[in-house]
């Protein structure tokens, strides 16, 4: 199933603002990144375990056993930095 | 979308701290106490100089944010009205950055709940600050800090905390 992923600050300028991705029915956030990371290069520097990632689901906070749905918005971003 | 409380504002323009705790506490005779914070860009930062900062957030996910943080507040504290501020763009050394402004009968509530929202927002509101330094642009780094700030109201929240080893994963994901 074809879900949208967009990635904020540092990981935007390793990575673009955003990319559709293709991932199993029932997979979950964790999955997603993992599959991203496989790719190799410049995903698995700036999405490897090695690195602090955040992630939303449809622009909620979520962790990364957080199950996808088709259409889905994920963001990955670094640790936050507002206030 | 949900329409927006007028609780929140992202937005480029700087704002007046006067002007909005008058618009806050405007026609309501049982304000006592009004608390307000706000935050600025200091002029140096871990040993650089600091010239300005970008201001990054993630539209749509960060207004949803902060008025979930503001519903959790008004769940804990007695309080009557609240406005946060949160700039976004290219920021200069002293400009304005955030405005939290809280109302309540009495102080307790107010700064309490000003203080809440404040750890909040800078341990979970999607915003990515960039400093222009003497040394070069750099991402400004998350600190332990203000998770143990948010710690203390009994909320756990791992923002700046360093990545975990990856836990084992169950093969056919």
């Amino acid at each position: 199933m074809k879900v949208e992923v967009r990635y904020f600050a540092s990981l935007r300028e390793a990575l673009g603002g955003a990319e559709a991705v293709e991932v199993d029915a029932g997979a979950d956030v964790g999955a997603l990144r993992d599959a991203l990371v496989a790719r190799g290069g410049r995903h698995a520097e700036a999405l490897g375990r090695h690195r602090a990632v955040r992630s939303a689901l449809n622009r909620v906070l979520c962790a990364e056993s957080a199950t996808l749905h088709e259409g889905d918005e994920i963001g990955f971003f670094p640790p936050v930095t507002g206030g | 979308m949900t329409a927006p409380s007028g609780r929140v504002r992202i937005q480029h323009e700087d704002f007046d701290l006067g002007v909005e705790v008058a618009q806050l506490r405007a026609g309501d005779g049982g304000v006592g106490a009004v608390a307000a914070f706000v935050g600025t860009v200091r002029d140096r930062s871990d040993g650089r100089a600091v010239a300005s900062m970008e201001l990054e957030h993630y539209p749509g996910m960060t207004e949803a944010a902060i008025e979930a943080m503001i519903d959790q507040a008004a769940a804990r504290f007695d309080i009557r009205a609240v406005r946060v501020i949160h700039r976004i763009g290219e920021l200069a050394a002293r400009e304005q950055i955030v405005l939290v402004a809280v109302t309540s009968a009495h102080r307790g509530d107010a700064f309490q709940a000003c203080e809440f929202l404040m750890d909040y927002l800078k341990t979970n509101a999607p915003f990515w600050k960039k400093e222009a330094t003497d040394a070069g642009a750099r991402w400004v780094d998350a600190r332990v800090a203000d998770d143990a700030a948010l710690a203390r109201w009994g909320i756990q929240s791992g923002n700046a905390a360093a990545a975990p080893p990856a836990p084992p994963r169950r093969p056919g994901r």
